[in-house]
């Protein structure tokens, strides 16, 4: 058989250069001159920074919700924890930015992986359920937890400390902050498009397809969604340590149900299926919420006008619409 | 000795006995066809085989081996690979896609998030060998959602091929397909047996299927063995006659 296979043509597509990575190359260069054109618009380049982490965060949930099929509503909690394990850090242990950040994604990212295999065999509606239950756990434990978390008032008393490099100590401005949260957010994105282009990625993708065809073909499909459940939860966790570092800040806001919600409206905005999808949402959704917010006090209310526009009309996200439409 | 041995196997459901006192054995290489009207059991057979779910009596051997209590990945691993009735692919991914997948997690590779050349390499020639097997592979690039259901069951079964598998089980592999796609699936079972060597065991309603390319038949009646043997045998079997196929099964064997 093997002689006659030889000579046949590939049936592999060949990969190409198209408007895709047209479309990455000037997203990343308009991403890497923020700090000049945005202030030029009238834009401040700490939003900037808030759009990278609201996105960083989104695309972590989005490898679990868009990619491997599990709905969580409870990812907050891993961006809480690294905003609260990041501050804590610098108070009480090191005041040094780097390893307060690995210190805030391992606690973020160890949380996922011990919520992991309680979730991971619920299916649907109950996988969401208790996504949101041990968000809401962590969330009371923060706001019960007064002497170390400090209560409903949240976590201050650290700021963004300087960067020591080679002997010399950076100031982190705005700017600089940002080409921090750019690089970081960068690595993510190649982490998520490298892990989706390969076996792992597919077999999170054919999770989310048919799991009980992949059960059948004698896969651990509980571990896969494990696996998910924990890389996402270190990439929100990432996110949310960046977060305590833009406003000196860990809130229980920062864990709470709602912010679950908004990373999930994040990424059905954008477009789920797609890798660029949760970027897109929220650019969208905190531009929307920076203009929304200072014009009127039921910001919130025009925010899911949008959504519920969005799922009505682009049911596959703003992105999807926009492929959609380029294919045809 | 046989690659599939039933021995006095019986499933009940509380007071529903579904299988009562089965035996058969299916040698290697070989294509066995099970028959039975509705509610015969054929599907809790395959159920059983497969490890959906134990049987309540008797045990089963595979390669002398009781696989009674062994579970549904275990098998996978020994060589049973089963199809559905309802077929199991994924519906959003490209043919392509799709056999690609499950070459990867037959590799062991699903956990990997970076593969080596070598190992791409290996995997798409896999995936073309199994493409060209199931002479799917100008349609490649298609969608599995947006082909005809004949094509998505020859998906399915480029996926079950992935696992290598020793026995084949194949429920209702030509159900709802038109003339065209009933022929290429008849053959692909055909060629599968015969060029590779797969035992197949299959369900199927369509006695001009079953006696055109089973070397055996079983028939089940109302969860009981009936009777087996080679076409000529089974359509003359007076038994089989009168409680099944009546005078259908000459009309068609003829």
């Amino acid at each position: 058989m093997s002689s006659a296979l030889e000579t046949r043509p590939s049936s592999r597509p060949a990969p190409s250069i198209g408007g895709r990575e047209i479309s990455a190359a000037i997203i990343w260069l308009a991403l890497l001159f923020v700090p000049i054109w945005l202030p030029a618009i009238g834009g401040f380049t700490d939003l900037a920074s808030r759009v990278l982490i609201y996105a960083m965060a989104a695309t972590g949930l989005n490898l679990l919700l868009g990619y491997t099929g599990g709905l969580s509503f409870g990812h907050a909690a891993y961006f809480g924890l690294g905003a609260y394990g990041t501050g804590l850090f610098i108070i009480h242990v090191i005041p040094s930015m780097p390893l307060a950040l690995i210190a805030g994604t391992l606690l973020g990212g160890i949380g996922g992986i011990l919520v992991g295999p309680m979730v991971m065999k619920r299916k649907g509606i109950y996988f969401s359920m208790i996504t949101i239950a041990f968000g809401q756990m962590f969330y009371f434990l923060a706001v019960r937890w007064n002497t170390v978390t400090g209560g409903e008032d949240g976590l201050t008393g650290f700021s963004r400390v300087p960067l020591h490099l080679a002997g010399e100590s950076i100031k982190l401005g705005p700017a600089r902050f940002y080409y921090v949260v750019l690089a970081l957010f960068a690595a993510v994105m190649l982490v998520v498009w490298q892990i989706l282009r390969s076996p792992m990625g597919h077999a999170f993708v054919a999770t989310r397809e048919n799991t009980t065809r992949l059960r059948f073909l004698g896969v651990a499909v509980d571990k896969q969604i494990w696996v998910a459940f924990a890389i996402s939860a270190f990439i929100t966790a990432l996110a949310g340590s960046l977060n305590a570092m833009l406003t000196a800040f860990a809130s229980p806001d920062d864990l709470q149900w709602q912010l679950s919600g908004s990373f999930v409206v994040i990424c059905v905005l954008g477009g789920m299926r797609s890798f660029w999808g949760p970027f897109l949402g929220a650019v969208i959704y905190i531009a929307a919420q920076d203009y929304l917010s200072s014009v009127t006090q039921n910001w919130m209310s025009y925010i899911g006008l949008i959504f519920v526009l969005s799922v009505l009309f682009f049911p596959q996200g703003l992105l999807g619409f926009i492929k959609g439409r380029g294919r045809s | 000795m046989s690659l599939l041995k039933l021995e006095h196997v019986g499933r009940r459901f509380g007071a529903l006995q579904a299988l009562k006192d089965i035996s058969l054995a299916v040698e290697p290489g070989e294509l066995r066809a099970v028959i039975g009207p509705n509610g015969a059991g054929k599907t809790t057979l395959f159920n059983l085989i497969s490890g959906f779910f134990p049987p309540t009596e008797g045990q089963i051997l595979f390669d002398g081996q009781p696989i009674t209590a062994v579970s549904p990945n275990d098998l996978v691993r020994r060589g049973i690979i089963r199809t559905f009735q309802i077929t199991q692919v994924f519906l959003s991914l490209s043919v392509y896609e799709n056999v690609r997948v499950a070459v990867e997690t037959a590799m062991g590779l699903q956990l990997r998030p970076w593969i080596s050349r070598a190992t791409r390499a290996k995997v798409d020639e896999k995936v073309d060998e199994l493409l060209h097997v199931t002479r799917i592979a100008d349609k490649a690039d298609r969608i599995v959602g947006e082909m005809s259901h004949g094509d998505q069951r020859v998906v399915e079964i480029g996926i079950a091929l992935s696992r290598h598998p020793r026995l084949l089980l194949l429920d209702e592999p030509t159900a709802g397909m038109g003339d065209e796609e009933t022929h290429h699936m008849t053959d692909l079972i055909r060629r599968l047996n015969k060029d590779q060597g797969i035992t197949m065991l299959f369900v199927e309603h369509d006695m001009a299927i079953v006696f055109g390319i089973a070397d055996r038949i079983t028939v089940l009646d109302n969860g009981t063995f009936l009777a087996e043997g080679t076409a000529a045998e089974i359509s003359a079997n007076p038994r089989v006659q009168s409680a099944y196929l009546g005078t259908a099964i000459e009309e068609t064997a003829a």
